[in-house]
């Protein structure tokens, strides 16, 4: 009831009454009681359409408790949630549970579950596949449960050869959402770079490319200052960016998967003919051949790109990048949405990628995904780089601590 | 033999099926106008005997032109997402400033009728540029909506025009120029049709076999994935506005030539009429779809029935209703044809 007011939404169907009217100021009293014992501020007498979404899913955790409900069922909670918003959230489930109510916490980010979970039954295609103790299970293990393909089937091992010297480095960065981090990454590595939604890591790359404003801070491409040069320039000049929202960002959904990748070969010579006029053929020719690259026939290249499945719109955006020879490849979610054979495929370009020597970026919130890619890690938190992690050193129990990673806040 | 007779049978119970799916193919591709211009003919022809004839159809292809070539203009702007109801303006701006300019270079260069048309013809283009220079920059530079942006400059411009010229027309043109390019012929074909021809041939060229041409339609088809492909989209959006200013131009000049004056009143339905004429060709006002060749039948059909309104004898108010419901009826079509090619929901 998203235009009635936070606390008549939590008494609805229950509201206190004096003789036949509602008691508009206990009503209130009372709702506002059981903020203050979730320990959470909110005025009950706004309307529940200007909380954010945070707010939105704390008053439905303040009807379960008003109703002392045994069961409370979260539906993929976090999904809107900035990283802040589900630590808040955490702690009032936590809170929940404590209380006697019943949780049942339904996600697909498995970093999650080790912080509130208990145990944990995985789905698949409709199907229980078991349940188990979240203490005694580690990612890969729920991955495997979850897909039904053993980790190694699905991730391949990159082989790292890195450079000494940074092709694209950050120092000091601060931008919307970036509070100032230093960033290096390399030629021949994979750097993954992984934190809750709205931790800043996807934000502080599209700053450095100049895809958003940088507020402080210097970027240096291939031995020269960058800063601020307009994206184009960057794209051009070997920049590789592949946004997270495919449909936003990434595709020309009217047109056909073939015209999507098209797109990538306006500068080839190739395809350049008299008066610099575009031959078709070629430019057919060379779409097809990326086509076969990335594993979509002639049939799909034919097909209007928002008719495509997520993975093979995926596709189509990894063969945009490999359209033209690049020095820098950032995936930021190279997979979400997006069914785990094709994942599979998209890592083995993603390996194809790193061992021609390319540097490569992985920005996921898919936990086992950046773990089982990156050579080096970045866990990002609260804007910063809460952990800097390599070789052996990225394992959960780090990354997980950097994800939560408080700075003891005053009060 | 038998083989030949069973597959024959086999194919059979799909023919309705594939019929039906033969016209999705053509509404999917081509949009209405295919069906519209069948009706069309068969309707006009039905209700006037005049209708059908070489002399008539060839008419209708002469006075097409300048519609043709504003609708040119017109898709363009319309293919990267926006529009311009700018290009009345345009032609009245041209036809003003041209007819000015030729008139003041005449008493300058009283010999040279050459120079006289050529720097007036000049002179309306300049005056349209500048248009679509104001269009392009408020709405690729500042992000003003193009509806407001050219809305604007429609009433600039017309104010300008009357300004210029008091509301009078401009007349005492040069004989050689309405001569030639209201009249002319080359080897039997008028003047207005070789030119447009000629415009129709670099658009498409421009469309579909340049660089700028593809960033146009990449611009419509999803602006910040054009950007994120390194594509310059306040350039193209910019450079978009300045062709349909200079295609709307063109056809200022020819009609100028037409009417043998400098007129402010010209080209005052155009903008509807170049839009209806777009929508109906299957141009997407959500931008990144439309093909040129299928405009330029549009804006033919757009004056076909006209027209074939004229024959009927259908008074001028009501074609003003009749083609206002088209482009409604064209665009409700195209939010289905849309949904259809999209595959929403």
């Amino acid at each position: 009831m998203p235009t009635r007011t936070v606390a008549e939404n939590i008494f609805l169907g229950d509201e206190p009454l004096t003789g036949m009217l509602i008691d508009h100021a206990a009503m209130r009293d009372r709702a506002q009681e059981i903020f203050d014992e979730m320990g959470f501020s909110l005025d009950v007498r706004r309307q529940v359409l200007s909380l954010s979404r945070a707010e939105q899913q704390m008053v439905e955790i303040a009807k379960a408790v008003h109703a002392r409900a045994k069961i409370l069922i979260l539906d993929e909670p976090t999904a809107s949630l900035t990283e802040r918003e589900t630590k808040e959230l955490f702690r009032l489930v936590r809170n929940a549970r404590a209380s006697g109510t019943g949780i049942i916490y339904i996600s697909h980010r498995i970093q999650e579950f080790k912080q509130i979970a208990d145990r944990i039954t995985v789905l698949r295609d409709g199907k229980l596949v078991g349940t188990v103790g979240a203490h005694d299970l580690d990612h890969n293990a729920l991955v495997e449960m979850m897909t039904g393909r053993a980790i190694s089937e699905i991730y391949p091992v990159i082989a790292a050869t890195p450079e000494k010297e940074p092709v694209l480095s950050i120092r000091g960065l601060k931008a919307a959402g970036v509070e100032g981090v230093d960033i290096d990454v390399r030629r021949g590595e994979v750097l993954g770079v992984a934190g809750l939604v709205g931790c800043g890591k996807s934000r502080a790359f599209r700053a450095a490319i100049g895809l958003s404003g940088i507020s402080v801070g210097s970027v240096t491409y291939k031995g020269r200052d960058v800063t601020g040069v307009p994206l184009a320039k960057l794209l051009k000049d070997g920049i590789f960016y592949l946004p997270s929202d495919r449909k936003e960002e990434g595709l020309m959904l009217g047109a056909t998967a073939g015209d999507n990748i098209a797109l990538a070969t306006l500068d080839h010579k190739e395809t350049r003919g008299f008066f610099g006029l575009r031959r078709p053929k070629a430019v057919n020719r060379l779409t097809a051949e990326i086509g076969g690259r990335v594993d979509l026939s002639d049939a799909y290249l034919a097909r209007t790109a928002s008719k495509l499945s997520g993975g093979n719109q995926q596709k189509i955006l990894f063969g945009k990048g490999l359209a033209a020879d690049r020095d820098v490849y950032i995936f930021d979610e190279p997979t979400v949405g997006v069914d785990v054979g094709t994942r599979a495929a998209l890592y083995r370009l993603i390996k194809q990628i790193c061992e021609a020597g390319k540097a490569v970026v992985v920005i996921s919130s898919d936990l086992p995904e950046a773990m089982n890619l990156a050579h080096r890690m970045l866990v990002f938190s609260q804007g910063r780089v809460s952990a800097s992690l390599s070789g052996d050193e990225i394992e959960e129990e780090a990354i997980l601590k950097a994800f939560f990673h408080e700075e003891r806040q005053t009060a | 033999m038998t083989n030949e007779a069973e597959a024959v049978k086999t194919t059979q119970p799909d023919a309705g099926f594939s019929l039906r799916r033969f016209f999705g193919d053509v509404f999917l591709k081509l949009g209405v106008l295919p069906f519209f211009l069948v009706a069309a003919l068969i309707i006009f022809a039905l209700a006037s005997r005049q209708f059908l004839t070489v002399d008539n159809i060839v008419n209708v292809a002469r006075q097409s032109v300048y519609l043709v070539l504003v609708s040119l203009g017109q898709m363009i702007v319309l293919v990267t997402g926006g529009f311009d109801l700018s290009v009345g303006t345009a032609i009245a701006l041209t036809s003003v400033t041209s007819a000015t300019a030729m008139v003041y270079f005449a008493s300058v260069f009283p010999e040279a009728a050459f120079l006289v048309v050529t720097l007036g013809i000049l002179t309306g283009f300049l005056a349209a540029l500048a248009i679509g220079a104001l269009n392009g920059l408020g709405v690729a530079k500042f992000g003003v909506s193009p509806f407001i942006m050219t809305l604007g400059v429609q009433s600039m411009g017309a104010g300008v025009a009357l300004f210029i010229t008091g509301g009078v027309p401009v007349g005492g043109l040069p004989y050689a120029f309405g001569d030639f390019f209201g009249f002319g012929r080359i080897s039997g074909v008028p003047v207005p049709v070789v030119v447009a021809v000629f415009a129709i041939v670099v658009i498409w060229t421009l469309m579909n076999r340049t660089r700028t041409g593809a960033r146009i339609y990449a611009v419509g088809g999803n602006v910040k994935a054009a950007k994120l492909s390194g594509i310059n989209t306040t350039r193209t959006l910019f450079t978009a506005y300045l062709l349909c200013a200079l295609l709307a131009s063109l056809s200022g000049v020819l009609l100028t030539a037409r009417v043998e004056s400098g007129e402010t009143n010209l080209g005052g339905t155009i903008a509807l009429e170049s839009i209806a004429a777009c929508v109906i060709a299957g141009v997407s006002l959500r931008g990144g779809i439309g093909r040129v060749e299928s405009v330029v039948l549009g804006a033919f059909f757009i004056v076909l029935v006209q027209n074939g309104m004229n024959l009927m004898q259908i008074g001028s108010y009501m074609q003003m209703i009749l083609l206002g419901g088209l482009l409604v009826l064209a665009v409700v079509i195209d939010q289905f044809r849309y949904r259809m090619l999209i595959g929403d929901r």
